[in-house]
């Protein structure tokens, strides 16, 4: 067992003198993988923040409950009260006839036109806002489908804010994210299997000659694999510093605009368990690329 | 120690290299593979390494049946043959005491032990005190021995050279056969693949002549 460990670790010191000994190509491929695995990080980050910040406005939803002219205020209040007990309902404000005009006629201006009106034309208005945990858009739909068929509503409409298009342009975000994500890692497996595959054919010789002297290609797999790994890890180090570059850049003016909002709001960099996921996914994709290469061109070259 | 029966090896483009060839060379024995270049010397040292597979025929080397022997196996088998190539076949980025280590450390043999033994096989091909060169700075002769050392160090049962003296002047080459007679006196069972007769006269060791793939005198076989 000892023995075993002190190979490896004898391997992967000459993996790391190898890539030491091409700093300009083990430069270019770590630089191309810590781009390529920072792009998702930063989108990650985004999405990570921008759902912290969204969490902070409360819901922003509510549905106009648009009452029949004939309905009267006893009426109408009694039927608030009957939904405030709804478990959906979280709170509901009655706007008066008498009220909605006064608005009216100040935001308007129409002031003296609707004097001259006979009568009043505006409906008696109830503001719903619903518990913060049905607001989704299933049980929305829910609620106002049971509202429209009470028979004092003219008409009920949902006001979906912009809180809510934000949640749903996040969870957009967060599907490209995802994919984007495939996309790049195989990206960082082509990367990684052409560098390896250059390192094969420069060696090719040192291999068929370790092959007739009875090398397993497990043996013979094994630098190549460090080699990878290496570079995985190395590209993920450098994936982590751009982030904290970026984070770094982009704090002060985030905090300016934060602030003008009067929120407490702090951009929040990488924690160091999504670090360490970066660096697993770096050495993961490295050993896989080199896995894939070493083991494709073995096969293809004499003696076997 | 090798045993052919009827082995044929016909290459993919249809080329017959090796025509239902049968001999035998027992343990410890020495003998020489003669013939002109394409009759199939190297095919044959090919087979017995397994570089090549036999299309026909039973091949049975150090009591294993290579026909039989499954592909994982292969790397194993080979460290029970030694074997020396025509070109060397060194690392030149490593130095000779590196080359010659380097079956020791395919095999997983300790760090202390490897030293010793490398030290004791180049000791064998007289170049103790030269294994932190450059295979590059050595002459031909010398980077021959190196390849013997290679090739002896894991103290193989048995040898293969496939034109070990090709590219050195007369004494030179009369010096490596010597040393191959060596290690057969020793106990290790070799074959030499050469062109060049006066080796055969001067050791007085059995032939195996090979013309267009077939075996045409077998001195080596007993009964």
């Amino acid at each position: 067992m000892r023995a075993y460990l002190l190979r490896h670790a004898q391997v992967l010191l000459s993996s790391i003198g190898q890539l030491a000994r091409m700093p300009g190509s083990t430069l270019m491929s770590v630089g191309v993988i810590g781009i390529t695995l920072a792009l998702p990080g930063l989108l990650y980050l985004l999405v990570a923040n921008a759902e912290r910040v969204s969490s902070e406005w409360h819901g922003g939803t509510h549905v106009s409950l648009f009452l029949r002219a004939g309905v009267t205020a006893e009426q109408a209040q009694s039927l608030a009260t009957a939904l405030v007990d709804r478990a959906d309902v979280n709170q509901v404000r009655i706007v008066s006839s008498e009220q909605a005009l006064a608005e009216f006629k100040e935001l308007s201006g129409f002031g003296d036109a609707l004097d001259a009106l006979p009568a009043n034309p505006l409906p008696t208005l109830l503001v719903i806002i619903p518990e913060p945990r049905y607001e989704q858009p299933e049980l929305l739909e829910q609620l106002l489908v049971e509202l429209r068929s009470l028979t004092a509503v003219e008409l009920a409409q949902l006001d979906m804010e912009w809180v809510q298009r934000f949640h749903v342009i996040l969870k957009l975000i967060r599907r490209a994210l995802i994919v984007l994500s495939v996309l790049l890692a195989l990206a960082v497996l082509l990367i990684v299997s052409n560098t390896i595959r250059l390192a094969i054919l420069n060696r090719r010789e040192e291999i068929e000659i370790i092959r007739l002297i009875g090398g397993t290609d497990r043996f013979i797999r094994r630098p190549f694999l460090y080699n990878g790994m290496l570079q995985g890890l190395l590209g993920a180090w450098m994936a982590i510093v751009l982030i904290a570059l970026c984070v770094h850049l982009l704090r002060p003016p985030i905090q300016v605009l934060a602030n003008l909002y009067g929120s407490a709001f702090r951009v929040a960099g990488l924690s160091l368990p999504e670090s360490l996921i970066i660096v697993a996914i770096g050495v993961g994709l490295g050993w896989l690329a080199s896995r894939w290469s070493v083991g494709r061109h073995l096969r293809a070259m004499q003696p076997t | 120690m090798i045993r052919f029966s009827q082995v044929s090896k016909r290459y993919p483009n249809g080329h017959e290299a090796l025509r239902r060839i049968s001999f035998t060379l027992e343990r410890q024995h020495m003998a020489f593979l003669v013939g002109h270049s394409g009759a199939g010397k190297s095919t044959l040292l090919k087979l017995i390494t397994l570089v090549e597979r036999s299309t026909h025929g039973q091949i049975v080397v150090n009591s294993r049946n290579l026909v039989k022997l499954p592909h994982r196996q292969i790397p194993y088998f080979r460290r029970e043959v030694g074997v020396i190539f025509q070109d060397h076949k060194l690392l030149h980025d490593r130095t000779v005491f590196d080359n010659v280590a380097l079956p020791l450390v395919v095999s997983g043999v300790g760090h202390r032990e490897t030293g010793r033994r490398v030290r004791a096989a180049l000791d064998k091909v007289g170049l103790l005190g030269k294994e932190r060169l450059y295979p590059i700075t050595l002459s031909g002769g010398e980077q021959q021995r190196v390849g013997i050392a290679r090739a002896v160090v894991n103290r193989p049962p048995l040898l293969l050279a496939d034109e070990p003296t090709g590219n050195l002047d007369a004494q030179l080459s009369d010096e490596i056969m010597d040393l191959f007679h060596q290690f057969n006196q020793y106990g290790v069972t070799v074959i030499i693949a050469t062109h060049e007769r006066r080796h055969i006269q001067r050791l007085n060791k059995p032939v195996l002549e090979l013309k267009d793939g077939r075996l045409v005198h077998d001195g080596a076989s007993i009964g």
